[in-house]
């Protein structure tokens, strides 16, 4: 029964209704099925939606990156790697994946993030290496670049958190094993973790490198006098 | 204490709430009442979540997502730089132009290692519940003081600049909030012994890769429908874990925590519940399709979800 709630989600996502109303109506619903009178799921959604207000810091980095926007630096950013000529979007993109998860495993989480790393310097860098290369490229594909740089911050952060000892995942693990009786040691579980991480900074690499021969393919003057007969793309 | 997390939502109410008097201001905007409201009540929430009873900040989240829900949320017209303006501040001022950006994380990272623990007259300085917090909140505020005077801009401007910022992310500013409240109604509701019943229900008794296979595919997919590994480990781990693979098996505890984990991770990286990851970056950076940024992650996502199931079997056998 409880289920329905979660059925709501799926329905609404792949619908693509409005996710603040989905979430809101899967919630109401899953709490008076769950026996929860309308009150006290209100104060619930009132309870936890403080207590989440750390997940909205980002703004407080909104005053300076908008300062900085207005004042040309991410035409900076884009001017800066336009010079480096073996810059390409997916080496810069590789390059701050690799600094993000060596960072997330040394405990330093904060050295990145989409609003203050992301949006400001690394897309683009990403974008300006690109644009130095092929000329201005069409709007999807630097939505394309914007996503994988997006993406390289999340996968970057999660596999490289848990190598660090004294991060949240690590500590609730240990706490749960020891409340079920299970020996368990919080450096042996950070140092199974890096097969994982190595792992996934390869698979991750390789499909960077495959997104700048895409880039290439398309936008290469070479290969679009091939691709479109005669006339040569701007 | 001297700096609480209190200090920083405060902060973040009066940005938003700044920015929501622009907005009721914003004669472009067809909707600028019900937009500056929704900015408004958001920032009330921000500014006072402590002293308001619960009850009532419910009311308030409600009346938001009903401003949302009637298409009451529009965007408006912000005067940008123009391409010349931003073009002369550039060549003025150059590559000092990363320094309040590069000061937002090396001053949180100084603050949160080298000053968490710090007392001054007998009080510590930031909030030992999350150092990390408050000191990336402080570090912005340094940023907004040097940008500021960096770029010679007045308060009024530094608002307008974060109001058009807020306002692209628009709705997606809430949603990682109002998704850790369906997570606790969800968890009240018993939704995830519910899922980790059906998953323990499909266990083959004796097939070890099995076993691995539905505990790990189980972390990615309760992740998937919680948005939360965190929550995932605990259920997955007294479901299937510890009755199948540690005690019949005698798999290694610390082996199966880490691969567990970031089997969970490999869900995360797939649904839209972890707005905070997948959502608002797609709206940060402008994307039209909400679900560009999971598009993107999700062959990573599973690749390595498929090693993982691998390795732990060959671990454990």
């Amino acid at each position: 029964m409880v289920l329905i709630g979660v059925a709501l989600i799926v329905i609404g996502f792949a619908f693509r209704l409005n996710s603040l109303v989905v979430v809101t109506v899967s919630g109401l619903i899953t709490g008076l099925i769950g026996g929860l009178s309308i009150t006290d799921i209100i104060t619930q959604f009132g309870e936890a939606f403080t207590t989440n207000r750390y997940m909205s810091i980002l703004i407080v980095t909104l005053p300076v990156i908008g300062l900085l926007e207005k004042s040309g630096l991410q035409n900076q950013a884009a001017k800066l790697v336009s010079k480096i000529k073996a810059a390409t979007a997916g080496r810069i993109i590789n390059i701050y994946l690799l600094i993000r998860e060596i960072g997330a495993a040394l405990g330093l989480n904060s050295i990145g993030g989409h609003p203050q790393t992301v949006r400001p310097l690394i897309s683009p860098m990403a974008e300006g290496a690109a644009e130095a290369k092929y000329g201005k490229i069409p709007k999807k594909d630097k939505e394309d670049i914007r996503a994988h740089a997006a993406a390289a911050d999340n996968i970057g952060l999660f596999f490289g958190e848990d190598i660090f000892v004294a991060v949240g995942g690590i500590l609730l693990m240990k706490g749960f094993f020891d409340q079920n009786g299970i020996d368990s040691d919080p450096i042996m579980m950070a140092l199974w973790g890096i097969p994982t991480a190595i792992f996934a900074f390869i698979v991750h690499s390789i499909r960077l490198h495959r997104f700048d021969k895409k880039l290439k393919q398309k936008f290469s003057p070479k290969n679009a006098k091939i691709r479109n007969g005669t006339t040569i793309r701007m | 204490m001297i700096f609480s997390v209190e200090f920083i939502y405060i902060i973040m109410g009066i940005i938003g709430l700044c920015c929501s008097f622009y907005t009721f201001m914003d004669k472009a905007n067809t909707h600028r009442i019900q937009s500056g409201l929704f900015y408004f009540i958001y920032a009330i929430t921000l500014l006072f979540g402590k002293v308001i009873p619960p009850f009532y900040i419910g009311v308030l989240v409600i009346i938001m997502v009903i401003i949302v829900g009637m298409g009451g949320l529009r965007k408006g017209e912000y005067g940008e730089a123009t391409e010349q303006e931003r073009e002369t501040s550039r060549k003025r001022l150059g590559n000092l132009l990363f320094l309040p950006a590069l000061l937002i994380p090396i001053l949180t990272v100084i603050g949160s290692k080298l000053l968490g623990g710090i007392k001054i007259n007998s009080m510590v300085l930031f909030d030992p519940e999350n150092p990390t917090l408050v000191a990336l909140g402080l570090a912005c505020i340094i940023a907004i003081i040097t940008a500021m005077a960096l770029t010679k801009s007045t308060p009024r401007t530094t608002i307008k600049e974060s109001r058009r910022l807020l306002e692209a992310i628009g709705w997606a500013v809430v949603l990682p909030q109002l998704l850790a409240t369906l997570g606790t109604i969800f968890n009240k509701a018993g939704v995830g012994e519910v899922v980790s019943d059906v998953v323990t229900k499909v266990i083959p008794e004796h097939s070890l890769f099995w076993g691995v296979f539905v505990f790990l595919i189980g972390m990615a997919l309760f992740t998937l429908v919680m948005g939360n590994a965190f929550a995932a480990f605990p259920v997955m781990a007294a479901g299937v874990a510890i009755p199948f693979l540690i005690n019949n098996f005698n798999a290694n505890p610390n082996q199966i925590a880490a691969i567990a984990m970031f089997a969970g991770y490999c869900g995360t990286l797939m649904t839209p519940m972890a707005a905070n990851f997948n959502i608002v970056p797609a709206a940060l950076l402008d994307l039209k399709d909400k679900n560009h940024v999971i598009r993107v992650q999700a062959p990573t996502a599973l690749i390595v979800l498929g090693f993982n199931i691998i390795l732990m079997y060959l671990l454990i056998r």
